[in-house]
């Protein structure tokens, strides 16, 4: 087989690809070309990039996504307002209830309905609580990336303790579909408080041990560090947001500056950023965020008002005519959804702005002229998961 | 109630239906400007206490853009909508991003504003086939801002330094939508821009790259338009139907 168009290429590749396990390499007269994925381990799913390479280096490298698409923007137009939670649950897999809390939102908005302050409360708590269980496993799996096995199987560890107290709440561990219009589907169980106490204590020593077992290693210092730069302009013209908009500097957390509905200003906390921008930079602002995520769940856990959890809503639930669009901050980044309502009991249209699909918009941007190894270095820093690229 | 002698009941009883058949016209007239009175009263307060900070960008806006501004919307902290022709799409955008310091890139895609042909009767196994030729112009009701075309694009852009998010649309061509591709201005648009030309064939001049983002190379058709039929309901009876159980009492 003669290659010579690029496409003709890019058709051998895919060819090869359907295979899926191997990385292919052409070789033509401009340089190789590197196939990377779709199943390769940095891809935490079914992500394929193509990488020009001139040597070692990469002259442009563009990842291909829509294996893992499945069409929840459509599929969200048959659902009533109750089942889509079913649905968004999927998007983030890791942090689920996350994904849950702006759709309800939004639909409250709409229908002027505002959940009662409990409610709002253990709202809050549980949206940390995914913030630390999605993280966790990046602090491990960042580490892994550049060549360390143990950090993660302490992050496999210890993220089950998280897992645990939101099962305790929710009855499921990745996909609690728990949050309604209006309130809760449930209350907190009997003695949770205290468990999750020590759970966050749990956590805050994992912290700890991360920081010591990473941060410090010369290893990864020398593989993150001026590593996959990118300037606080840059990454804001790409959308960037979340802690890979942090650590490049920028101050701006959906919590702090345009908060909806959850109780952030009832608590104390700060913003963490990083002036560096680098794959180091991620690393650490979210090694801090998850340890302000505990600051922030402890003292709600002590602040809890008593009350009802759920607001009067009807039975049947129409959402009246309108359009609304809530963002909040969840553990990849910013994520919100335009509703667009007919007064039915599905939503018209909802758009999905998901974190990791504008995280990764950069990656074509920030690839070019790095060397084969940083590739794998950089994707893990900026962090995303496919449910959450692909929709 | 026992107390009271049973002609005297019969005679109050005779008096309230004497002043409900007569009263209305003179009792309304007394209640309803008090009624609207504290109504507007409510209004004006919300529109004070609500967005100053969007009144003001909005202003901002139509003083720089001028007519370009075809109609606007503020949902009271909610969010600041403005809509603008296909033809100055970029120009908008650059408007904002120079002197509003839109600088934050949020996203980007289309509104298809037609009713969908398809039955959307929750309790029916399976889609309703269209009646009628789905591309003859049918009641479109627009969302706020209003609107000329079936579809619209829309775009979010966000200023940190004034801490608020612009919203703005545009008509786009019925026949053919196409609009001037965002890229120069953000880069991030790029991506945005190939998932909304894939799902809703909309064309972008000037975007370098237009292929498919999530479909593969040969798909036909654009998904999310409302005339495009959603496949698995096809194949499949909604799965939601074997759920649903007769209340008690209730036959079937």
């Amino acid at each position: 087989m003669s290659i010579t168009t690029e496409n003709e290429q890019l058709a051998y590749i895919a060819s090869q690809a359907a295979d899926a396990r191997v990385n292919v390499e052409v070789e033509t007269d401009e340089g190789m070309t590197l196939n990377l994925g779709p199943q390769h381990p940095a891809t935490h799913g079914t992500l394929r990039i193509i990488a020009k390479l001139d040597g070692e280096k990469v002259v442009a490298a563009e990842p291909i996504m829509g294996y893992m698409h499945r069409g929840y923007e459509k599929l969200t137009e048959v659902r009533t307002y109750p089942q889509v939670t079913t649905l968004i649950n999927r998007i983030d897999w890791l942090g689920s209830f996350a994904n849950e809390v702006p759709f309800i939102l939004a639909a409250e908005q709409l229908m002027e309905v505002e959940a009662p302050p409990r409610a709002q409360w253990i709202r809050t708590i549980l949206f940390e609580l995914s913030r630390i269980a999605n993280v966790c496993l990046f602090l491990g799996d960042m580490a892994v990336q550049v060549g360390a096995t143990t950090p993660v199987f302490y992050a496999f560890r210890d993220r089950e303790f998280v897992l645990n107290q939101i099962e305790r709440v929710t009855g499921g561990r990745f996909h609690p579909n728990f949050d309604r219009i209006g309130g809760l589907k449930d209350d907190l169980p009997k003695g949770w408080i205290e468990e999750t106490r020590g759970a966050l204590d749990r956590m805050k020593s994992f912290c700890d041990e991360m920081e010591e077992l990473v941060l410090g290693n010369e290893i990864f210092q020398a593989r993150t560090r001026n590593i996959g730069v990118i300037p606080g302009d840059v990454a804001l013209s790409y959308g960037l947001s979340g802690a890979n908009l942090r650590a490049s500097g920028v101050d701006w957390d959906i919590r702090r500056d345009a908060n909806v509905g959850l109780v952030y200003d009832q608590v104390d906390w700060k913003v963490w950023t990083h002036p560096d921008g680098d794959s180091f930079a991620r690393f650490w602002v979210r090694l801090q965020e998850t340890r302000e995520a505990c600051n922030i769940i402890e003292q709600l856990l002590g602040s809890i008002p008593s009350g009802p959890i759920m607001a009067k809503v009807p039975r049947i639930i129409k959402v009246p005519e309108g359009e609304a669009y809530v963002a909040t901050e969840n553990p990849l980044g910013e994520m919100g959804y335009y509703v667009v309502s007919k007064g039915d009991l599905t939503p018209f249209r909802v758009k999905i702005r998901s974190a990791s699909f504008s995280n990764m918009s950069i990656t074509p941007w920030i690839l070019k002229d790095v060397f084969v190894p940083d590739i794998i270095s950089i994707l893990a820093s900026l962090y995303f998961i496919l449910g959450d690229i692909d929709r | 109630m026992a107390d009271i002698p049973e002609h005297l009941l019969k005679r109050a009883q005779a008096a309230r239906e004497k002043a409900e058949t007569e009263q209305p016209v003179d009792e309304q007239p007394s209640s309803e400007p008090a009624e609207t009175d504290t109504a507007v009263a409510v209004v004006e307060e919300e529109v004070i206490d609500v967005d100053e900070k969007a009144e003001k960008t909005l202003n901002k806006i139509i003083e720089g853009l001028g007519e370009k501004v075809l109609s606007s919307h503020i949902a009271p902290n909610r969010g600041l909508w403005i809509r603008v022709s296909s033809e100055n799409w970029r120009q908008t955008a650059q408007f904002l991003h120079d002197e509003l310091d839109c600088t934050f890139f949020d996203w980007l895609s289309v509104i298809d504003w037609m009713p969908s042909p398809y039955g959307r009767e929750l309790d029916t196994e399976q889609d309703i086939e269209p009646e009628q030729d789905s591309t003859e112009p049918e009641q479109m009701e627009w969302g706020y801002t209003g609107g000329d075309t079936r579809f619209q694009l829309i775009c979010r852009v966000y200023s940190i330094s004034n801490g608020i998010g612009i919203m703005v649309k545009a008509d786009l061509d019925n026949q053919s939508p196409r609009a001037l591709s965002l890229i120069p201005i953000y880069p991030g648009a790029n991506w945005h821009e190939r998932e909304a030309r894939e799902m809703f064939g909309v064309t972008f001049d000037e975007h370098p790259d237009l292929r498919n983002i999530y479909l593969p190379g040969d798909f036909e058709g654009h998904p999310l338009r409302k005339d495009y039929p959603l496949l698995s309901r096809r194949m499949k009876p909604w799965p939601g139907i074997v759920d649903v159980e007769a209340m008690p009492g209730e036959d079937k």
